[in-house]
């Protein structure tokens, strides 16, 4: 009779739920470097700048992205929110 | 449509009775338990709204209009804070959830040891911060106003209408947030308002971008060309205020009072974030999507000097819809008044709770403070709405209209901002202390004042030559120019010096300081609170008596949670009745709870009073030690087993301490029966042989008879008595079912136990009363006859008084029968329901006892029958019972 096999390295739920909550983390920080292009630009009352509409929806474009993901990952993330623990550092 | 005066007026009105309206209902669904939705992550969300104020509301379209893409960074930081909730918002929500805090005072005061002090900086600081954003909505409401009143004929003076407001909105935050202290600190009825003006203040703002945008930009494609064609750049080149400028919003997001309150404090479930991780977020692209194109078509169609603030209520204006204009109006009327009134509410617990509290403790002894500090809180809470209100009042008056409106809002950013280095410092550092924190706090606080909130006057305060050269001539003070580093943007310059002189002294002292026991436990509690295996203690051991604590909780949190909070401790003790021991584990449940009410800084002050010995042992530091919490966690687990036996024990013994003295009893009452069968019996003998002898005149012939017949009635009753128990025991009654009011029943009882004609006073709640019961009415009434005539019999006050208290919770109806008397007590509370316990040895010189001592007896033997219980309550300042039974009858007891 052969033994019950014992998942190789961890749970593949808890493993998916783990990088999940990592994503979540970098999020924001993906939003912070985003947000820091317009540093980057020419103003746009000089020659060769950005364009009026082309820096709003530039903007705007970043904004909806990470709102669109952030819904994602919350949908995910809210089902196991009522664990307690963080993983251990 | 041709709006008047009188209709604006009318419209903000009815307005406003309607948020009343919303606020009562919310309340009261709330309280009549059925608030479920009320609790929903969607109301959450759009509670945190109110984050987009006035502000937001009309001068973004007006920083839009002088700054280009610039606005978008007071929205920006808020909305990566909420995106990055699992880094930091989770844990907030989660640490002021464990330490029951109440504002951002508190958080910070109960991190550094419950220090007063610090509770108090933070309070003044966050009091300086806000009174120049309140100030703000003041101003916008007046200016929307005066810009109606422009086009209309008379040219009416509008002073008064921020005064108005001011005083209606003490109104409502006074009516619906300080109404009772609530040991959550939760507001149904404002946070739904607060959520029906979010949705108000969007539909408006998307509005008037909707008629901007396709009545007259021409459509997506013909607007974006507009603002091609603009004369404002979009973006200028300023990269340090885009940095700074997202940053001090996202630091403000965490701070503001208000902000904290919804996004913390009001917050109750941790889910409820991940849904407003994506839905605030959007929420705020909605409110700030229409605004450029709001501020391109209104610089193009407005006249030359119009005011950008008011564009999006001067365009619809303008353009004659008359009915838009309306809508715009209300939308920035519920930005204002929603900020204002949330913001009121967090600034006054933090005032009552960190400063007018503390005060208290610190002037009164321990006795006189239980006495009244409930209303003593209460009546601060009214008296700070009211005084915070003026405050901004005052600055709106001092600085005049003629500052931009988002220049405002940034001075109260930055000042608020001034607290989050202790904020972050204090949850995510254990090694920061409250010396440093009070230092950080202090230093950012005054280089704000110097450098941002006082030149903010114009020169009334700091005089021009002080702005030029500096104070006493030292020219590397200039609030402009700290260093002599000239040249920086005035914000950013404040920004800038204020957090790092902040941070950095809040670092250094921290480093270079110890921290108190108390910090240390704190410290490790809010920096580790995912990975607490259970509360660590401070209370070590206790001197407390257990109903002095009762009597000061009652007057802290209320009668009934008092009381429900002690039973259910008493219960998980494994003790029956209301008075549980003081443990240290019950004593810092007890703070906490009382912390939820008055902050925990002056929650630990009222329980240090009734406790004695050093608040914390070595062995509670050991729980602090990081090194120790493997074996900690270990001993733990041992020590929740050990517990519970030990539990599982003292109930056992408890039980046999019962069968015991029942044993006992049962020898007592057998000769004691026998002894009260005899004693008549012995008088009837003697007096019927009596009878039987010659010579007696008729006279004395009825006199002795009579006492035979009263003793053979006694003994009758006697008799009646003991088959009632006996059947009662048994359990072979049959109960009769019968319907009537309370109120009915009691009356019953006051007149056969003859408390209507004797001394007693008996003080009643008729409205209380007026409750249909179904159960055996005959029996009940038994039951409080037995009840008031002991009271009549035993109370020893001077003016007896009998105080019948009635309420309901769920389908229990319980109703309290309280003397003034000196009560029964401690030690024969337990045996006042056994059969023939009259108590021996007390009130001496009251009348003799008559009873046979088994009133109580039956009466508990007829609660159980009906479904319910008598109990003895302790606390109440006299001999107090507690009757509980089921409103409709128990099917099982009615056969």
């Amino acid at each position: 009779m052969a033994r019950p096999r014992r998942p190789l390295f961890l749970r593949p739920a808890s493993y998916r739920q783990r990088r999940l909550r990592d994503a979540a983390r970098l999020l924001p920080v993906l939003g912070i470097a985003l947000f820091l292009v317009p540093l980057l630009w020419t103003p746009s009352d000089e020659s060769g700048g950005v364009s009026n509409s082309g820096a709003l929806l530039f903007v705007f474009g970043v904004w909806t992205g990470l709102i669109v993901a952030a819904h994602v990952l919350s949908r995910i993330l809210r089902l196991d929110a009522g664990e307690d623990r963080d993983e251990p550092p | 449509m041709i709006l008047t005066f009188n209709i604006l007026v009318a419209v903000s009105l009815g307005y406003v009775a309607m948020l009343f309206a919303v606020a009562f209902a919310a309340d009261r669904r709330a309280r009549a338990g059925r608030g479920g939705w009320l609790r929903s992550p969607l109301i959450y969300t759009l509670s945190l709204s109110i984050y987009c104020t006035a502000w937001t509301f009309y001068g973004a379209v007006g920083y839009a209009a002088r700054s280009g893409l610039e606005y978008l960074t007071i929205y920006l930081g808020p909305s990566l804070v909420v995106i990055g909730w699992w880094w930091l918002l989770r844990k907030l929500v989660r640490i002021a959830r464990v330490q029951r805090i109440t504002s951002i005072a508190d958080l910070v005061s109960s991190r550094f040891g419950k220090s007063p002090w610090i509770g108090a900086v933070v309070t003044l600081i966050a009091v300086a911060g806000v009174t120049p954003y309140i100030a703000l909505q003041l101003q916008s409401i007046s200016l929307t106003f005066a810009a109606f009143i422009e086009g209309m004929d008379g040219g009416m003076d509008v002073d008064f209408v921020a005064l108005w407001t001011a005083i209606g909105l003490a109104l409502f935050t006074t009516l619906f947030g300080t109404r009772n202290l609530d040991p959550s600190e939760r507001h149904h009825g404002i946070v739904m308002a607060v959520a029906v003006e979010a949705v108000v203040k969007l539909f408006a703002l998307l509005g008037v971008g909707v008629f901007v945008v396709w009545g007259l930009g021409g459509g997506i494609a013909g607007t974006l060309a507009r603002i091609d064609a603009s004369p404002i750049p979009m973006w200028q080149g300023e990269g340090g205020r885009w940095v700074g400028l997202t940053a001090l919003s996202a630091a403000a997001f965490l701070t503001l009072p208000r902000m904290f309150h919804v996004l913390v404090v009001e917050n109750d479930d941790d889910r409820h974030l991940a849904v407003a991780s994506w839905a605030f977020p959007l929420y705020v692209l909605l409110m700030s999507l229409f605004v450029v194109p709001i501020a391109v078509v209104g610089l193009e169609r407005l006249p030359e000097g119009s005011n950008p603030d008011l564009f999006v209520l001067a365009l619809p204006i303008s353009e004659g819809h008359g009915g838009l204009a309306l809508l715009a109006f209300l939308g920035g009327f519920s930005s204002a008044t929603s900020m204002v009134i949330v913001a009121t509410i967090a600034l006054a617990t933090m005032v009552s709770n960190h400063i007018v509290a503390p005060l208290w403790l610190s002037v009164r002894g321990p006795d006189e403070v239980a006495r009244d500090l409930r209303g003593t809180i209460l009546l601060a809470r009214r008296v700070s709405v009211a005084a915070v209100l003026a405050l901004g009042y005052v600055y709106f008056q001092y600085t005049g209209s003629g500052v931009a409106l988002s220049s405002i809002g940034l001075i109260a950013f930055a000042g608020v901002a001034q607290i989050l280095p202790a904020m972050l410092g204090g949850i995510t550092w254990r090694g920061a202390t409250a010396k440093g924190a009070g230092a950080g706090l202090l230093l950012g606080a005054a280089v704000w004042a110097w450098t941002l909130f006082l030149p903010s006057f114009g020169t009334a305060i700091i005089p021009q030559p002080v702005l030029d050269q500096g104070p006493w001539g030292l020219a590397w003070l200039r609030p402009r120019a700290l260093f002599g580093i000239e040249g920086l943007d005035p914000l950013l310059h404040a920004v800038l010096w204020s957090l790092l002189l902040n941070a950095a002294a809040f670092g250094l002292v921290s480093i270079l300081t110890f921290p108190n026991p108390l910090e240390r436990l704190q410290g490790a509690q809010f920096v580790n609170v995912f990975d607490q295996t259970g509360p660590a203690r401070t209370w070590s051991r206790s001197g407390a008596e257990v109903e002095d604590l009762l009597v000061l909780a009652q007057r802290v949190v209320g009668h009934e949670t008092a009381l429900d909070l002690f039973q259910a401790e008493a219960e998980e003790q494994g003790k029956s009745g209301h008075l549980p021991d003081a443990t240290p584990g019950f004593l810092q449940r007890l703070e906490r709870e009382l912390a939820g009410s008055v902050g925990a800084a002056a929650a630990h002050a009222l329980v240090g009073q009734f406790v004695q010995g050093p608040g914390l042992s070595v062995g509670d530091l050991m729980a602090v030690a990081d090194e120790a919490a493997q074996i900690l966690e270990y001993s733990a687990r041992l020590e929740a087993k050990s517990a519970e036996q030990e539990r599982t024990a003292r109930a056992l013994r408890e039980a046999n301490d019962k069968l015991t003295q029942l044993a006992r009893q049962k020898d007592a009452f057998l000769s004691r029966i026998s002894h009260e069968l005899r004693t008549p019996m012995t008088s009837i003998r003697s007096f019927s042989s009596i009878l039987q002898e010659e010579g007696l005149t008729p006279a004395e012939a009825r006199r002795f008879a009579g006492i035979v017949e009263a003793e053979a009635h006694r003994m009758t009753r006697l008799l009646d008595d003991l088959l009632d128990l006996s059947v009662l025991r048994d359990g072979q009654v049959t109960l009769e079912r019968q319907e009537g009011t309370l109120a009915e029943v009691i009356d019953r009882s006051l007149l056969s136990a003859g408390a209507l004609k004797g001394d007693l006073a008996v003080l009643r709640d008729p409205a209380a009363e007026a409750l249909p019961v179904v159960t055996d009415l005959d029996r009940l009434a038994q039951v409080f006859i037995n009840l008031v005539s002991n009271a009549r019999k035993y109370c020893d006050a001077d003016r007896p008084e009998l105080r019948i208290a009635v309420q309901r919770r769920g389908p229990q109806v319980i109703v309290d029968f309280v003397d003034n008397g000196s009560g029964i007590p401690a030690p024969e509370r337990e045996v006042i329901f056994e059969s023939f316990a009259r108590l021996s040895g007390r009130r001496a010189g009251t009348v003799a006892p008559s009873g046979a001592g088994l009133g109580l007896a039956i009466c508990r033997e007829i609660m159980s029958l009906l479904g319910g219980s008598i109990t003895y309550l302790p606390g109440q300042g006299g001999a107090a019972f507690r009757v509980t039974f089921p409103q409709g009858v128990a099917a099982a007891a009615a056969e």
